[in-house]
């Protein structure tokens, strides 16, 4: 019940903000929201420990019947187990934080932001829908949901055409993904009879040596389905070759960037992951896949990072390239360690997403780190707040992230796999990067000499306790949910934790290996994280000029970083100009010319031809009297010819 | 006589047109008699709308066959008669027909001031056509509500239309008549072989294979064109640009299913051999719709004209769903002709708000209306949203039935089929960031208005019904369960049991 109150009080709070914001006014708005938000967390986090430490046990709140044709059977209802109550008290905690953050980060606006409240909460309903779906469908039905909150909070400043554009291609990306995804949805049925978890998840066995025939060749059946569904999840997730809306999703308030493209919905693709692990464990092919586009992701992004000079798509493409590390644990079959990082993660990256919240708050709105610098002694606050988080992505111990990460680069190195090697390599290779490109952000943003002008440098302020306050909960989040959740997550007794919810094949054993790894595999990524502050201090602190020689030096390189590998232009080039010009031919050319030209031009014909018929008539007697003598003939001849 | 005790199919098809004698008979000024006709219009789609409620309580949703039967002889001798019946295939197309119309007549109130009698009389005689055509049983009182509505529609087109009316209106009149002759003469045969035109009959009458053929190809010229089927699509842009309105939410929201449910009722049941050989061919021009429209459709310029275009790829969706020719496809199809009737009717409505005050459809002209018209702003979102098929809409339910359905037919076509999902979200969100988004720049937009009373009272129950059909679409599924069902067995009787494409061993 109380489970069922945490779902739906978002939505209360939504629909009472949307639909009389104008009515009760700004505050009352944020006030409702906030307080249901708040009692939505009370009960999402109660339910966990209930679940989890007071011996509650797992089952299903049955809503209603959704769909219900021919054996295709969808309900509404609510999944109560480990998995997704981690989740629903992860989200609650954060977006209640969120929630009130906004308060402080919206409060210059000049037009009412129920609008944004109501927007904020109506995602978290749909966030709360997907982690507890019981069904594929209802998950799907989330994972839309949240589409279209993601899509109308890019586009919150809908004055902007870059915030529009970057809202439509937020949702039409996903959308690719998202076919994929339904695609999926539409085999399991094929192949289950059923959509729903559990009567999944049971007939596991059976299905085993399902064959499946697609692109000319014979796949396993749950190979098909884990790529499907895992093409769903790169979509939302931001993966290797559908991430380009995600750096453009940062036209959306900070806040948004926090809550959706950070702590949340990003991460919807590895629960996902690791909600259909009874299935994926058996589809080899398809965890393979995964880790190779993972391990890509995670690098790829993060040397974009390190090119970047707007604060908030530094962040974007280090969530973008920590998204990938999840994948590779999903990838490996640690699906448990996969979870844990991306709780971790949303402590630490909200708490980032918020301190550059509160930076720009304080700058003026300035995005560029060009034109910041010297400011750490006018906003200390907001500076020790971004260590702490920095510290944590960086995974330095003892903060959230080095416990999580390291996990991560473990499961991938002790699967003992070709492809679980790369994908330890590339986190190996990325998380140095991430440890550069955060201290590079550091230094840039808060060291230096000021690089603003002089009237933004008077503005310069810390931000409200309304705004700090949620900024110290966060922080303490990223300090403690390693060491406190490591146990539980990934610990000896992850099984009793889990409860099946999270469930691995006879022959994975990959969370024993980790165990008995060398000690050097366990220290190394803190190693090369120190490495990589190191040397973000040397290139912007110690000496400044040398990242400029080399971007000089190696320029090549340099513009691939900072553009992003081009993979916008690539995309414009390849599929977007392609498409409005074929869409321009078969509308005028098609449409208009060919399918048209064939009615029109029998039209002209049958007009054309009878004005000249019409000729024939001309009213005089003698050509009637002769026609109809050459008739009289021709018919005489043919038939005295043919008699 | 039936299970409401009086002759409800008749009544709720002729009532309209007694509604039309009432209005015919006021004398008076012209002021006066548009306010008669007016008033009386949307009284009589009222009281008739009420009366098919009936329908929805008392309609048997566990049985399959024809409900509300009414039989009159006509020609006896000849097996024709006057029958009536709905099973649960045509009683939701009843009361959307029922429900639209009102709806049409209040959304004309004060936009068509010529000719206001004439306009409000072809209407309701447009309901008499449209709802006489969902509940015929017989194949000759069907063929002659399929024609006629024509009639009407053509004048509305013709009269009250944009300025290349007359244009439209012919080519709208010659595409659909040229496909019925060919119907006319398939119904012929098949008279000729069963020598009844009783559909409960001819349902289970066997055709011969070779017949087959040719039947399914004249119902295929009738029906593509009505759907309308790529490459015969082009009349409709036409008439949905040049008709008024209200036309434009009647033939998107009720016309357009016609087609369709000519599969449904015909060549799917009475033809299953030629309908499973030439299913490939449906596939494939469904695919080609869905895929080729939506690209036309964001490279329009006009907003009636994409929603048109829009409208051909969703009507792409239910053919394939169709011919599939399982529960899922075929229930997926009868739902998202349902929604789309809903829907796309609701986007007209949309378009028809600014064109009244604007009067213009170009989508350049427009641009920031959120900033004035907040109210507009949330309703158009809501209709787009349940045209791109978002979950929790009525859009989503049929297409993503039909997807189901259509995968077990072939991956590729569930796959191809589904990029509608992909590309209806471009072309719909591009337009609504152009209208509704942006700054508001253009000083004539400065003073527009916001939603009126008699505008919310239009939309208002069409946002409810989109809603509910996406949230608890079962209210509307339970309908046609034990039809489709029956229908889907009677048609794998004919097949021997083949293994299914796709999974093959296990």
């Amino acid at each position: 019940m109380i489970y069922a109150v945490a779902v739906f009080a978002p939505l209360f709070g939504s629909l009472v903000a949307g639909l009389s914001g104008r009515l009760i006014g700004d505050r009352a708005a944020q006030a409702v929201t906030i307080l249901c938000m708040i009692l939505a967390a009370i009960c999402g986090s109660t339910a966990f420990v209930q679940l989890v430490f007071q011996g509650g046990s797992p089952g299903t709140v049955a809503l209603g019947t959704w769909l219900d044709v021919g054996q295709f059977q969808a309900p509404w209802a609510l999944r109560y187990d480990t998995l997704s109550a981690v989740m629903v008290a992860m989200v609650t905690f954060v977006a209640t934080l969120i929630h009130i953050y906004s308060v402080g980060y919206m409060g210059h606006e000049k037009n009412p932001v129920s609008r944004f409240f109501s927007y904020l909460s109506l995602f978290t309903f749909a966030m709360l829908m997907l982690v507890t779906a019981d069904n594929l469908l209802q998950l799907f039905f989330g994972w839309e949901g949240v589409g279209l909150a993601s899509y109308l909070l890019i586009g919150y400043w809908f004055d902007k055409p870059s915030a529009c554009a970057a809202a439509i291609k937020a949702f039409v990306v996903n959308r690719i993904g998202d076919l994929f995804f339904a695609v999926g949805i539409a085999l399991v049925f094929f192949l289950f009879g059923s959509i729903e978890f559990s009567a999944i998840f049971a007939a596991i066995g059976q299905h085993q040596n399902a064959i499946y025939h697609v692109l000319g060749a014979d796949f396993r059946a749950y190979e098909v389905i884990g790529v499907l569904l895992f093409l769903g999840a790169m979509g939302k997730s931001a993966q290797l070759g559908l991430h380009v809306w995600l750096p453009d999703a940062m036209e959306g308030p900070t806040p948004v960037s926090a809550l959706i493209h950070a702590a949340t919905m990003v991460t919807a693709g590895v629960f996902l992951m690791a909600r259909m692990s009874p299935l994926l464990d058996y589809a080899p092919g398809a965890l393979a896949f995964i880790t190779v586009i993972g391990g890509s992701t995670a690098l790829f992004a993060a040397t974009i990072g390190c090119a970047q000079n707007d604060i908030k798509r530094v962040i974007a493409y280090s969530t973008c390239s920590q998204l990938g590390y999840m994948f590779v644990a999903a990838g490996v079959g640690a699906y448990q360690v996969s979870i844990f990082h991306l709780i971790t993660h949303a402590f630490f990256k909200a708490l980032l997403f918020l301190g550059a919240g509160s930076v720009i708050h304080a700058m003026s709105d300035e995005q560029d780190m060009r034109r910041m610098g010297g400011i750490w002694r006018k906003i200390p606050a907001t500076y020790a707040l971004m260590w702490v988080g920095s510290l944590a992505l960086a995974g330095i111990f003892p903060f959230a992230g080095y416990f999580s990460k390291d996990a991560i680069l473990e499961a991938a190195y002790a699967s003992g796999s070709a492809v679980g090697l790369y994908g330890w390599v590339c986190g190996m290779l990325a998380a140095f990067l991430t440890a550069f490109y955060s201290w590079r952000l550091l230094i840039m943003t808060f060291h230096g000499a000021p690089r603003a002008d002089h009237h933004v440098m008077e503005h310069v302020h810390e931000s409200p306790p309304v705004m700090i306050l949620p900024l110290v909960v966060l922080a303490i989040g990223a300090l403690v949910a390693g060491f406190a959740l490591k146990g539980l997550f990934i610990g000896p007794d992850w099984a009793a934790f889990w409860a099946g919810s999270i469930a691995n094949a006879p022959d994975n054993h990959v969370l024993a290996a980790m165990e008995e790894l060398p000690v050097w595999v366990g220290f190394a990524p803190l190693v090369v994280g120190l490495a990589g502050i190191g040397t973000a201090y040397l290139f912007y602190m110690v000496d400044p000029e040398i990242p400029v020689r080399l971007a000089a030096r190696f320029g090549g390189v340099y513009r691939l970083l900072l553009n992003k590998w081009y993979f916008d232009e690539f995309y414009d080039w390849l599929i977007v100009r392609p498409y409005f010009a074929l869409a321009r031919l078969l509308w005028q050319v098609g449409d208009a010319t060919l399918i048209d030209g064939m009615p029109n031009g029998a039209a002209a014909l049958a007009a054309d031809g009878s004005r000249r018929i019409v000729k024939l008539q001309t009213g005089s007697i003698a050509v009637y009297a002769f026609s109809m003598l050459i008739g009289l003939v021709v018919l005489v001849s043919v038939f005295l010819l043919f008699r | 006589m039936n299970a409401v005790g009086f002759p409800i199919l008749s009544l709720l098809t002729w009532l309209p047109l007694v509604g039309g004698l009432v209005i015919l008979s006021v004398r008076g000024d012209e002021a006066t008699v548009a306010a008669n006709a007016r008033w009386t219009a949307l009284w009589t789609s009222l009281i008739v709308f009420a009366l098919s409620l009936i329908l929805w309580v008392r309609f048997d949703r566990t049985e399959p066959g024809f409900q509300f039967v009414e039989s009159l002889p006509w020609l006896p001798e000849y097996g024709v008669g006057y029958r009536m019946g709905v099973d649960g295939i045509s009683v939701l197309f009843v009361l959307l027909a029922t429900a639209l119309t009102p709806i049409c007549i209040l959304s004309a109130w004060d936009v068509i001031r010529t000719r206001v009698r004439e306009f409000m009389l072809a209407f309701l005689i447009l309901e008499t056509m449209m709802v006489g055509m969902f509940c015929a049983a017989d194949f000759i009182v069907f063929y002659m509500f399929f024609e006629g509505v024509l009639i009407p529609m053509f004048l509305i087109i013709g009269v009250w239309g944009g300025p290349r009316r007359v244009y439209a209106a012919i080519k709208f009149f010659l595409y659909t008549l040229l496909g019925s002759v060919l119907m006319l003469l398939a119904l012929l045969a098949i008279w000729h072989q069963a020598g009844t035109t009783d559909l409960a009959v001819l349902l289970h009458t066997a055709i011969p294979p070779a017949m087959q053929s040719w039947l399914f190809f004249a119902f295929l010229a009738s029906f593509a064109v009505k759907v309308p089927m790529w490459p015969v699509h082009t009349w409709l842009p036409d008439a949905h640009v040049e008709a008024p309105t209200a036309g434009s939410v009647i033939l998107a929201g009720v016309l357009l299913k016609m087609g369709a449910y000519g599969f449904l009722r015909f060549s799917v049941p009475m033809l299953p051999l030629a309908s499973a050989e030439f299913a490939p061919l449906i596939y494939a021009l469904s695919v080609i719709a869905v895929i080729y429209t939506s690209a036309v459709a964001l490279a329009q310029t006009d907003m009636k004209k994409l929603i048109a275009y829009s409208s051909v790829a969703h009507m792409g969706v239910v053919t394939i769903g169709i011919f599939t020719f399982n529960v899922q496809g075929i229930a997926g199809a009868l739902f998202q002709m349902l929604s789309h009737g809903v829907v796309s009717a609701a986007l007209f409505l949309c378009v028809g708000v600014v064109y009244d005050r604007m009067h213009t459809r170009e989508i350049a002209r427009y641009g920031g209306l959120v900033h004035r018209m907040p109210a507009y702003a949330v309703t158009f979102l809501v209709f787009t949203m349940a045209s791109i098929g978002l979950p929790g809409t009525a859009g989503f339910v049929g297409e993503f039935l039909v997807l189901v359905g259509s995968l077990r037919v072939n991956f590729w076509l569930a796959l191809l089929g589904g990029s509608g999902m992909i590309l209806g979200a471009a072309y719909m969100l591009y337009m609504y960031r152009r209208v509704v988004f942006g700054r508001l720049t253009r000083e004539d937009l400065k003073s527009i208005l916001d939603l009126s009373p008699r505008e919310v009272a239009l939309f208002a129950p069409l946002v409810i019904l989109t809603l509910w059909m996406g949230i608890y679409p079962s209210s509307f599924t339970t309908f046609f369960d034990a039809s489709v069902g029956a229908m889907v067995d009677q048609h794998a009787a004919f097949f021997p049991p083949v293994q299914l494409a796709g999974v093959l061993a296990r």
